[in-house]
Formats: C-alpha cells, structure tokens, sequence
C-alpha cells in the first residue's frame, strides 16, 4: 500500500468521531443533491411528457394568408396616401405538395417521426346535444409515433376506416356516449358524416379531451372539404430542447410556418428553466457546505498533527508526501459521504415514490435515480473532498519540521 | 559519492558554521562550530538552557540549514543539496530520539517502527514488519507490537522510539534528551540500550542530556555555551 494512503486511512480511523461527522455531512449533501435532481428531473419528465402528450414537437402548416395590395399609389410631392390592409380570416388550406416535404421533412436526421393532418372546426351533434369541437383527420399508424395518442385509450381503438371516430373523454361524457355509439360530425363548412366512436382516449389535458375528435385522414379530407391535402405536419424530433432550432431550419428550408413546441410553450419552459436553475443554486451551496465542511476538520487536522506532520518529515516524508496524506482524506471523505449520500438519496426517492401518490395508488410522477446521476454526485463529492483538502494539504507540506516538533 | 566514501568520511563534520535568527536584530545563536564525528563514536552534547543545542541538533539533523558555515554529512556537503535531496539524506543517514519519545499516536507500535522504512520505500511491505518486529524484539517489547502506543508506560514507548529510530540502521543517530522525561532506573536501561547499539552497529550517537552522570558515561563530551563549543573531551 502507499505509505500516503496508509497515513491517510490511520489517521482517518484515528479521529473517527470528526471522520464520521463530515462522512455524514457530506452524506446529506450528496442525497439532497441526488434526490432533489431526481425529483426535479422527475418533474420536469413529467410535465414534458403531460405536455407533448398532447402535441407534436413541431408543426408544419402553410404561411398565413394574407391580403395582397392591387395598387400601391406613388407617392408624389404633397400627397399623403394613408392606407390598411386589413388581415383576413384564416380558412383550411392544404400544404402545397405536401407529399414531397413530408419525405424531405422524413430524411431529415433529427426528424424522428413525421406524420400528416388536416384539421378544423366543427360540432358533435348527439340529439338535441351539440358540441364544439376540433376535428383531426389523422393516419393512425404514423401518427401515434409523434404523438403517443395509443397508449391513451381508456376504451375502444384509434379509427380504422372512415366511419369511425375516436374521441376525448371529457366529451363522451358530455354527449353521453360510449365505444360503438352513433355520433354526428358536422364541420364549420357546412358537411355533415355519421361516425361509429371506436374508442375514447384521455390525453390528461381537460380542453383537449373535451374538443379533440379523430378519424382517418381520408374522412377528415372530405368533412373539412380538403380532399387530397392536409393542413399541416406533425412531426416529432430527436433532441427535445433542439426543437427550436429544427422548426427555424425547416422554415428557412421549406418556407412554410414551422413551430415548436418550445415556442407554443414558452411559458413552461421558462418554469422548466427556473426549476433547473433554483435546482442547480441549492446543489451549488450544497458543495459549498460541504467544501467549508471538509476543509475546517482537515485544517484543525493539521493543527492537531503539526508535530506529527515534524516527526513524518524528520524520518524522510517529502512535502509532496505530507500533501498527499491530506488530500487522501479529502478525497477519502467525499468517497466515503457520497457512497452515504446516494445510498440515502435513492432510498428517500423510493420512499417518495411510495407515499407521493395519486388516489389510484399511481406515483404522481415518476422519480428515478439514473445512474448517470449517481456517478455525477460521487464525481462531485470527490472533487469537492479533494478541493477542501488542497489548503489543509498545502498548509501541512509547508510546515518547518523543527518548529512543528517542539510545537506543543 | 560511493557508499565506501560515505564509510570513509566522518558522520558528521561542520566548519565554521554559524546559525543566526530573526533580522534586526540578528541573534547569532551557533557561532563558527568546528565539529567532527567518526562513525562509531558515542558522544555526549551538554550545555546550559539557551547554549544552542537544540539549534546545533536541529542543523546536524538537517531539519535546519546554517546560515553560514560547511556542514557535511557522510562526506557530502549540505548546502549544494535541494530540498528533496536533504529529505532524502536525511531519512537514510540519520535517526532521531527526541525527549518525548514523539510516537505517533494513530499507529501500532510496530507500525510506529515500520515508519522509516516504509517511508523511504514509498509503500508498505511485508518486510518492513518483520524488521520492525526485530527492532521491537531488540528493544524487548515484541510482545506488544500490535498495541496503541498510547496503552504504554514512557520506558516502553521511548524503546519504540529507539527501535524506530535504529530499524534503517542509519550511520548517525541524533538523541536528544533521551532519557529527560524517565525516573533514574528506566533512564539508566535506556542509556544502556543505546550503548549496547552502538557498540553492536557502530552507528555514531551523539546525545543531548543534562545529566553529568550520563555524559561522563560517553566516549567523548562536548560543551557548547552561548553557541561555542567550549569544550571537547573523553573522560575516559
């Protein structure tokens, strides 16, 4: 063994009672570090999942119709020409050639799933009953690998012809109706079809499973009186929080209105980003309280070993030796607090995951220690126990061996 | 320099050294010291408080360096020697018996005997207990190697100190005060001890003591007042 770490670990087991207070101070430090990541990471997974749940990551539609002006007066000497073009109501119109972008848009390497809609108003009309309601005409095969609608059903299927209907929750429940009930489709354009609901899903958001109303892409054409087009693509990419940057360079590519999801949901992600940052703030005075922590028991430490620290030196220790001894500790603390510390943080999350739960006894959202995580949090504890020890460290190698021996 | 010149030239051997402290103004503690030791020889230091002897040990141990002066050790000069290269020097050529016995506490007392040995090494090694556990056999105390050196009377942890101090056998071996902190009758089987050593190794001693009695029991006394060597004799 290295006579360093032979020093280090005796004298680590001689002040046990100081050793096993800082292992137990940096312990808490490293588990609130690894619980507060899982649960904010849990949470943030979570608030992502409830909100893409319901959306594409981007949407591709055409640009917004807008009025062009027949006569642009010259303006002359004396004459003010005061003019207001006044925008339009938007109607459903197709993507032009949206065939051929949607298999640009598919062989883009951070395009993971791309799949085509038309959409617009309408009513669901079920006797005297009529609600308002956002028709989507979907391909049920493309489109549940962008937004994962399936996994959602709590009864029935997703429409597999053009007489079938699948609709929100909150809906069925207004209407009355169930999986293999009559409902009546009118859209905004005046067209009216008779569906078979085939199943009822529930996204988890009130005002989408009150409205959303889906069938084929080939029914949906017809009621919206879009045949052959759709009005945009949805697509789903590879890297979440690049989203921003895709949708601008299928813009710029396309030409067409490409947006986000970090766009339509700016709000969210400014509070994602305040979590991240609240998150980060407390684990960075966590490390300093750790650091302070670690560095006051190795300074008084080498306080207390000044003469032994002499008598090392007098027998042959180099500085560099006497260093090591210290950072060693350092190190050994922070190794020994983080192996505390994540055993603590994982069973804290356990615990939560167990008692944090919704009336169905399910988690409120999940909360998982990853491994990357655990490795981070002993990287750090490590580091800050080798940093804490640096001055101690330095302080020990510096020491004169014949004013630390007669130090009494 | 070889190992048969290091045989060759005397332990210790110190020319017009002096040693001052502070700056204004400047204490001259050690003034122009003219100091020879053979290898084999058992001297005695003696000098009133505030003599400088405990200056003149630190500067033969190389835990100090002279202010100005020659001070050479097995024939190499000090002054053209680092930091490293001192530290090197000083734990293979020489060993050290402080007056409180200075054990480190966090270890056993044949981890305390080890210490010269591993430290010269760099690691721990199976042998360097099997040597610490003789030096403990030499000193009578193999019994309780693996004891805390804090569970043992003074006697017995100056005899670890003695025991560390000799298991690198080091040419030259620097005590200082020895047996001050012991009643007469441990005092006198320590003094006897580190005779018995010398004679065996002929390692040189040069112990620091302020005991007339045990000073005329060495080959050879040297008087220093007010950091002069006064006076250089064998008594008998």
């Amino acid at each position: 063994m290295p006579v360093a770490l032979f020093l280090a670990l005796k004298f680590l087991r001689e002040g046990k009672a100081a050793s096993t207070l800082v292992i137990a101070a940096v312990g808490v430090g490293v588990s609130v570090i690894v619980f507060l990541s899982a649960l904010i990471g849990g949470l943030q997974r979570s608030l992502i999942e409830k909100t893409l749940g319901t959306q594409a990551h981007v949407v591709v539609r055409p640009q917004e119709e807008r009025p062009r002006p027949q006569l642009r007066p010259a303006p002359s000497e004396g004459v003010i020409v005061a003019s207001r073009e006044q925008r339009p109501a938007q109607r459903v119109r197709s993507i032009v050639g949206w065939q051929r972008t949607m298999a640009e848009l598919a062989a883009d390497p951070e395009v993971e799933a791309v799949t085509p809609v038309v959409t617009g108003p309408g009513f669901a009309v079920r006797g005297t009953a009529s609600k308002s309601v956002a028709v989507l005409g979907i391909d049920p095969a493309s489109y549940v690998r962008v937004v994962t609608v399936d996994t959602r059903l709590v009864a029935g299927a997703l429409p597999r012809s053009g007489t079938e209907v699948a609709i929100g929750s909150e809906l069925a429940d207004d209407l009355g109706v169930e999986v293999g009930d009559k409902l009546r489709i009118q859209a905004a354009g005046g067209r009216t079809e008779l569906f078979t609901i085939a199943g009822v899903f529930r996204l988890g958001n009130r005002e989408v499973d009150a409205r959303w109303v889906l069938v084929t892409l080939r029914a949906g054409q017809t009621l919206l009186d879009l045949v052959g087009g759709v009005s945009s693509l949805e697509l789903r990419v590879r890297a979440l929080f690049e989203a921003d940057r895709t949708a601008a360079r299928m813009t710029a590519h396309t030409g067409l209105v490409a947006e986000s999801w970090m766009q339509l949901n700016a709000e969210l992600l400014t509070a994602l980003r305040s979590q991240g940052a609240s998150s980060l703030l407390i684990q960075v005075f966590v490390v300093l309280a750790v650091t302070i922590g670690i560095t006051s028991v190795l300074v008084v430490s080498v306080v207390q070993k000044r003469r032994e620290i002499g008598i090392l030196r007098a027998m042959g220790a180099t500085r560099r030796r006497i260093a090591a001894v210290f950072l060693i500790q350092g190190g050994a603390l922070g190794m020994m607090g983080s192996i505390v510390g994540v055993a603590t943080g994982v069973g804290v999350a356990t615990l939560f995951r167990r008692t944090a739960v919704d009336p169905r006894g399910q988690p409120l959202f999940p909360i998982e220690v990853e491994p990357s995580l655990v490795l981070v949090a002993v990287a750090i504890a490590l580091g800050t126990g080798l940093i804490a020890a640096l001055l101690p460290a330095l302080r020990a190698s510096r020491l004169d061996p014949a004013v630390a021996i007669r130090h009494e | 320099m070889s190992d048969a010149g290091e045989r060759d030239a005397p332990v210790l051997e110190l020319r017009g050294v002096i040693k001052e402290f502070g700056q204004d103004p400047v204490t001259r503690v050690l003034d122009r010291i003219d100091l020879r030791i053979e290898h084999g020889e058992f001297a005695a230091l003696v000098g009133p408080s505030g003599s400088g002897k405990s200056t003149l040990l630190n500067l033969l141990g190389l835990l100090d360096r002279p202010t100005a002066g020659e001070l050479r050790v097995l024939g190499r000069d000090t002054a053209t020697l680092d930091d490293a290269a001192i530290t090197a020097l000083r734990g293979r050529a020489i060993g050290f018996v402080f007056q409180f016995h200075h054990l480190l506490p966090a270890l056993s007392a044949v981890e305390n005997v080890m210490l010269p040995l591993v430290l010269a090494q760099g690691r721990t090694r199976a042998s360097d207990r099997t040597a610490a556990l003789e030096g403990l056999r030499e000193v009578g105390l193999a019994a309780r190697a693996d004891e805390r050196t804090t569970r043992l009377s003074g006697g017995q942890q100056q005899r670890v100190a003695i025991a560390r101090a000799l298991v690198g056998r080091p040419p030259l071996l620097l005590a200082d005060e020895p047996t001050g902190n012991l009643d007469t009758q441990t005092a006198d089987e320590i003094f006897e001890l580190l005779r018995e050593f010398n004679r065996r190794w002929r390692m040189a001693f040069l112990v620091v003591t302020h005991s007339p009695e045990l000073a005329e029991r060495c080959d050879r006394v040297i008087t220093l007042v007010d950091g002069r060597v006064v006076g250089d004799r064998r008594p008998r």
